[in-house]
Order: structure tokens, then sequence, then C-alpha cells
């Protein structure tokens, strides 16, 4: 993990659950459907997808460049904060409401 | 409308099984995502941003109230409660896992429904006019001629990997109901000497490059189209790009070619195609039709509407449309709320809306390529009744072509394509405008939102077109005036520079100011703009 | 696994050489060609009686021009083998079939299993081609 107030940017890794298509995050031993577990895959992140794709325990992933936060990595592009949220325009369906979506 | 028979169900059936076994094989890891990629979008199933995305297919648009209770089912079973109804006459469900998808293609074939070629570099869904076989200024039904074609198209052998999608249109009136000139086959069936026959545009689209499809074919029989049609795709599927992704639709083709080198080309190989008997004979058409023939109207009923209630009286003059039969009508159902989600339904809105069918439609219901609703097949007497249980519902806004009922893409809310979101542009803007006197004053607004440029919004197609962007990482909107996709069909412009999502929302409202003080009498934005210019609104918006 | 795929009856594999389609029309002896996606199948026309084997092929499974190809052949009377090789799929082989490939060498081997369950899964086609099945709407109208 970069330094606390994210000096360093963290590499993450999502991808979809092969069965269900549920979006998920590489935790560091198994993936989790929340973003803030998702840890800093740094220099292995290729090489952890190409092996977790191989196994089928992750389908279509790939690497997002984050910011390390207080609460936890975030991405940085918006398209991926939505992916980690869920859609703007219904709140119900979110996993996570409290990922800005707009940057700060 | 049509229905199976044991060849057409069969057929369906075979194709359920056969996605079950492919997503078997995927899901045990026989086949890599790749190999399995192409295979599971020609079942209409993608991969989006939060789940895997399945959109069925609504052939022409049209389907029966028990097909429309299914999609509430599988709404209800298999996702959130909800769908999402497309440009393209299609419905989205977007929470769909790959280990349902075989048992929801099972449960739409139940009802002869289907998901096949919804996705992938081949031909889609054939789309037609929402009025249909109900209108009056219609030479023919277009329906039995896209029925055609959809069957034609159906795991054609040389067709399935195509350089690109391939999108059809069937109209049959000169006005334009269908975007037809912005497909990349456009059909329109006219009469000559008492034959129906189908004119043909080849070349239309969207996307990177808009185009408005050339006249190809001037009049093709029945009994040749499916020769002509073949010809065509052939012609696409040797000499289509397929260095780049963006250039290798065929309106790219025919630009390049020149439309009359394409012509001749398409008439060497139509020639050649016509000796190998490949077209059914007359009798198919005619087998097909007769599923399409006018329903027993009922005669010597009132052709008069008690307007005296004032909300139902304007829902009847915006929403409600002339039928060729009298004492019937066209009724719009809008899905188009102010500050909704346009084109999204609820299982509970669906079940209605197919409840509604049975009762005051003869059990059908279209899907438009507005994302709106249609019953076509409602008695004049039976309209306020119905527009009260439309209400209730929350379906009864009046804002038919109105600058509210707003064309807009799922955007950067669902789809991973996407360079901003569209539907709170879509909200800010139909609540801006939410009072509907105002709207009726401003009148036909056709207002089209794309996150994107791959222009599943049809934002080149709007009056005022608005296209995501993403500018430096944050999300920017494009404004764009003088777009149509009715039978005068031309391609927006970009006013200027963009705005944020507050941004935009100002500049439509002040370009309806612009509209408002410059305007004549009868006209509309569209043709406000196309007298004046871009001047005095690049002026009033950017000061 | 299946290497080699064909559908001709009790012939052995045409064991001769394949030349590029622009060596074939420099050299009168050469019964075996093979054509690229770029290529006019047509060119072959004039020479259809002396050629035994056209290999058709497939860098990249997603394109379709082969398919045009062989169907183009077909339709133009040749009856020799005519075999699709390169990135091909067995999802896409009854459509190979119905443009008239009756020959397969995948660069990935085929599951026989898979092989069997696709040639008998589809009873019926929709369109006439060279494949001399008759389309539902022939069985419909007699």
């Amino acid at each position: 993990m970069g330094q606390a107030g994210g000096e360093y940017g963290v590499r993450i890794l999502t991808g979809n659950d092969l069965k269900t298509g549920d979006v998920i995050w590489w935790a560091g031993e198994g993936w989790s459907r929340h973003l803030a577990e998702a840890v800093d895959a740094g220099h292995d992140a290729e090489s952890i997808l190409a092996r977790e794709e191989a196994e089928r325990r992750v389908n279509a992933g790939y690497v997002v460049e984050a910011e390390a936060t207080d609460a936890g990595p975030m991405p940085l592009h918006i398209k991926d904060r939505i992916r980690a949220s869920g859609p703007t325009v219904r709140t119900d369906l979110a996993i996570n409401t409290s990922i800005p979506i707009i940057k700060a | 409308m049509y229905r199976y028979d044991s060849y057409d169900q069969a057929i369906v059936d075979a194709r359920v099984e056969e996605f079950r076994d492919q997503a078997r094989r995927r899901i045990a890891g026989e086949l890599t995502e790749d190999q399995f990629k192409p295979l599971r979008l020609t079942n209409g199933l993608y991969l989006q941003l939060h789940a895997y995305m399945l959109r069925v297919a609504i052939p022409y648009g049209t389907l029966s109230g028990r097909q429309m209770h299914m999609l509430a089912h599988i709404a209800r079973k298999y996702d959130r409660d909800y769908g999402h109804f497309t440009t393209r006459q299609n419905i989205q469900y977007n929470w769909i896992k790959l280990e349902d998808a075989a048992d929801i293609l099972a449960d739409l074939a139940s009802v002869e429904m289907h998901a096949i070629q919804t996705s992938g570099n081949c031909i889609r869904n054939i789309s037609s006019d929402q009025y249909a076989g109900v209108s009056a200024d219609e030479v023919a039904d277009p329906r039995p001629w896209a029925e055609l074609l959809r069957q034609w198209s159906s795991f054609h052998p040389e067709f399935s990997y195509l350089p690109r999608k391939f999108k059809i249109a069937v109209i049959a009136s000169q006005e334009d109901r269908a975007a037809m000139k912005l497909h990349d086959i456009g059909i329109e069936l006219v009469k000559r000497d008492g034959v129906v026959g189908a004119k043909v545009f080849v070349g239309g689209g969207m996307g990177r490059t808009p185009m408005v499809a050339p006249e190809i074919k001037d009049f093709v029989t029945e009994d040749e189209l499916i020769s002509y049609v073949e010809a065509c795709l052939r012609v696409y599927n040797r000499y289509g790009r397929r260095d780049n992704k963006y250039k290798a639709r065929i309106k790219i083709l025919v630009h390049e070619l020149g439309a009359d080198e394409y012509r001749r080309q398409v008439e060497e190989e139509f020639a050649h195609m016509k000796t190998l008997s490949i077209d059914p004979p007359v009798a198919e058409l005619a087998r097909i039709r007769a599923h399409f023939a006018d329903p027993a109207y009922q005669a010597g009923i009132s052709d008069d509407i008690d307007l005296s209630y004032p909300d139902f009286a304007v829902w009847v003059r915006q929403n409600v449309a002339a039928h060729k039969q009298p004492g019937y009508a066209i009724a719009t159902i809008s899905l188009k709320p102010a500050g909704g989600i346009p084109g999204d339904a609820s299982a509970d809105q669906i079940d209605l809306m197919a409840d509604l069918a049975a009762q005051y439609s003869m059990d059908e219901l279209r899907v438009t390529h507005a994302q709106n609703i249609v019953l076509p097949y409602v008695k004049k007497a039976d309209l306020y009744t119905l527009w009260q249980k439309l209400d209730a519902a929350g379906l009864a806004s009046a804002n038919l072509d109105l600058i509210s009922d707003i064309i807009a893409c799922p955007g950067l809310d669902y789809c991973s394509l996407a360079n901003a979101r569209s539907i709170p542009v879509a909200q800010k803007i139909s609540e801006r405008f939410a009072d509907l006197d105002r709207q009726r004053d401003l009148g036909e607004v056709k207002l089209k939102i794309s996150g994107c440029i791959n222009a599943c919004g049809h934002h080149h197609a709007g009056h005022i077109g608005i296209l995501g962007v993403d500018r430096k990482g944050t999300e920017n909107y494009q404004l764009l005036f003088g777009g149509s996709g009715a039978e005068d069909a031309s391609l927006a412009k970009i006013v200027g520079p963009g705005f944020d999502e507050d941004g935009i929302v100002d500049a439509v409202e002040k370009a309806t100011d612009v509209y408002k003080s410059l305007r004549q009498e009868g006209e509309r934005f569209l043709d406000t703009y196309r007298r004046v210019g871009m001047e005095p609104f690049k002026e009033a918006i950017y000061g | 696994m299946v290497d080699f795929l064909s559908f001709r009856d009790g012939e052995t594999a045409t064991q001769e050489p394949t030349v590029t389609l622009e060596s074939f029309q420099g050299q009168s002896n050469a019964t075996a060609v093979r054509i690229e996606p770029g290529e006019d199948a047509r060119e072959l026309i004039p020479f259809l009686d002396r050629i035994s084997l056209v290999e058709v092929n497939f860098p990249a499974f997603g394109d379709g021009r082969g398919y045009s190809a062989a169907r183009i052949l077909r339709e133009a009377g040749y009856e020799g083998e005519l075999r699709a090789v390169g990135d091909v799929l067995v999802d896409q082989l009854v459509a190979m079939r119905r443009c008239g490939f009756d020959s397969f060498v995948p660069d990935a081997p085929f599951d026989a299993d898979v092989v069997k369950a696709s040639l008998e899964r589809y009873e019926h086609v929709y369109q006439k081609t060279v494949d001399g099945r008759e389309p539902v709407w022939a069985l419909r109208h007699g």
C-alpha cells in the first residue's frame, strides 16, 4: 500500500466472477466484492491476474490505477469508481454508496 | 403477429441447448473468454460494468401480452425487478448471471422469444415502425418483410463473422418513424404499378462517423429480396474493412467505394445470386403475411373521444395517434416520467402494460426506438379508462416527442464503453422542463443523449443531441443541433466547447429560449434552427 | 481430440502441399492451393476441374471472409476438397459445413464429443446454401 495520504499510486485488480458476473477486487488471498478490501498488487499485478484468470477465479480482469486513501484504495478513473459503487442513478442497487464518484 | 411453427420452435430450442452447452464449457474452462465471447454475444450476453447484461430481441418491436409478462417474470426471477427498453426495440437486463443465462433463454423460448444475434458482428434485430399495421399512411405492413429477413438472417452461415455489427430497418411509409436511413440497410416499401417492393438504402449509421444511407436500389420485388440482401452482405463480408474496428461498418465501405461502385458490385453479385434459387417462394411471404392480417375490428363504434377532463385531453392530444380503423386509436405509453430513467420499466409496470394490452389492445404492444411502448389497437371509447390506469402507475406522462421524451443510452452508470453518464443529464433536463405547459409550448423537440461516441443514444439524430466525453478524466458534454432520424434525415452539428453536467442543462434551456424568440408560425425547434443557423444559438449559449 | 476432420467419403487427406494463389496461377501442374482472407476465390474458377484441394486460411477466427470464399467456390461447381485451416473453432463447424467446407485442420484440436453434439444439434436451417440441406421454407411449401 502507498503511504497514508495517498502520495503513491497503487495498482489494484478487478474483474468479474465468471458464473455470477459480480464485480470483484483482488484482496490478497482471494477476491472480494468490496473495493475497501482491495490490495495493492504492485509489480505482480499482471502475473496475479494471469494466474487467477487461468484458474477461472476471475473473468475479464484488468489492472486499475488507484490512490491509497484512509478509506482504502480509490480508483483514479470515474468508470472504476462507478464500477465499485453501482449505478449512481439507482442507489438502491448500489454495493457501496460511500465511494465518491466525482473526485474532490 | 407472427407465431412460430414447429420449425421455428425447434430452431430456437436447439439454440438454447447449444448455448447451455457453450456456457457449461466456459465455466468448466474448456473455452477461454476470447473463444466464448463471440458465442455469448450472438446470444445477447454482454459483460458490462457491473455484471452480465442480457439483451433480449423483440423482433421489429412487436410483442404480445403473454410475452410482455415473461419479460416481467425474467426481471423478477433473474434480475433486479426492472428492464430497460432500447433504441433498437429490444429489452436489456443489467444483472444477469452466466449460470442462469441458458434457463432464461429457455423461458424466453417457451413464449417464442430469444436473444439471438442481439450482439456480435452479425445481423442484429430487424427494426420497424412502431405504427406498422395500424397507420393509414403505410403502403403495406412492413413487418412480414421484417420477419422474412429475421428468419433469413438467423444463423446465416456466411455472415456470422462480419467485419462489424449489421442493423436493418424496414418501414413502409414516407414518414420515417424508425430512423431507417441511419441503418446499415434501410428498406422502404413502395408501390410501383400496384406491386409492393423494396427501395433499399445501404450505408447509414451513427457512431464515430455518422452517415445517412444513400439509395442503392430503387425497387426489389419480394421474390428477389433475399438474393438482393445476400448480395449486399456478401460484398460487405468480403470487402468491409477489418483493419480498424472504427472503420469496419458498411457505411465506411459504401463511402470509400462510393455509392455507384458499391451498387455496381452488388448488382454483379445479385445477378449471380439469382441463379442459385435461394429466394423463398412468394408463398412463404404470403404465409408470414397471414399472421399480420387485420384483427377483428369492431365496426360501427364511436369515433369520438370525450375530452372534457383536461389532463386526459392533454394526454390524448400528445400521446394518441390516428388509427387507420375508425373507432380506434394508437396510444403511446411514455417511459419518460420527469426525473425518471428513460426507457426503464419496473417488473410491476411491465406486467401492468401486459394486462392493459390484453384488455385494451388486442393483446399486442410495440416497443419504439424512442424507448416508449405503444398500444396499437385501442378503442377510442376505452382511452379514458386506459389513461386512468396508466396515470395511477406513473405511465401517463403526456410528453411524446416533447423535450422530456428523451432518448438516452444507459451511459457510464451501466456501460463499460461509456465516457460519461447520460441518465443523470436526462433526469436533470426532464426535471428542468417538467412543466408540461412549457413543454407543449416548445413543441416537438427530439433530444437524444449518448454517453460515448458509439452513439447508442442516437445523438447524431437529435434535434438537440448531447454527447458525453471524457475530458481529462472528468465527464464533459458536447451539445449538437440539427439532427433528424426522420425522412428528412440529417446529422447534428456540434455547437461549440463542451459543458459540465449543470452547464449542459443550462445550455439546452438557453437554446430553447433562442428558439422561442426566433420561431415563426408552425416551426418546430428543428425548423427554426435549419432556417436561422447555428449563430444565434451559439451567441446566446456562449455569450 | 481431433486434429484433422474430414467429411469426404473414403478419401485420405490430400498429401500434396498447397501453393499460394499467386503461385498457383503461374504453375500449370499444381492441384492444391491455399487462399488467404483478402484473396479472391473467384480467381480459381477457371481452374476448378484441375484442383483437388483448396485450403482456406483463417488466421483469426473472427475474420469471416473465408466463409464467402468457400460458398463462392461451391456455387461455381467446385467438388474437390475444401478445407478450413488455422484458427478454426469447433463452434464454427456447422456454419463452415453449411458454406461448403468438408475438411478441417484446426490449430487447436477439436473435442470429439463437441463435434458430434454440434453436428446433431440443428435439424432445421433457415437459408438455402451450398450444403444441399432443404431450408425450412422449402419444407413448408413442398
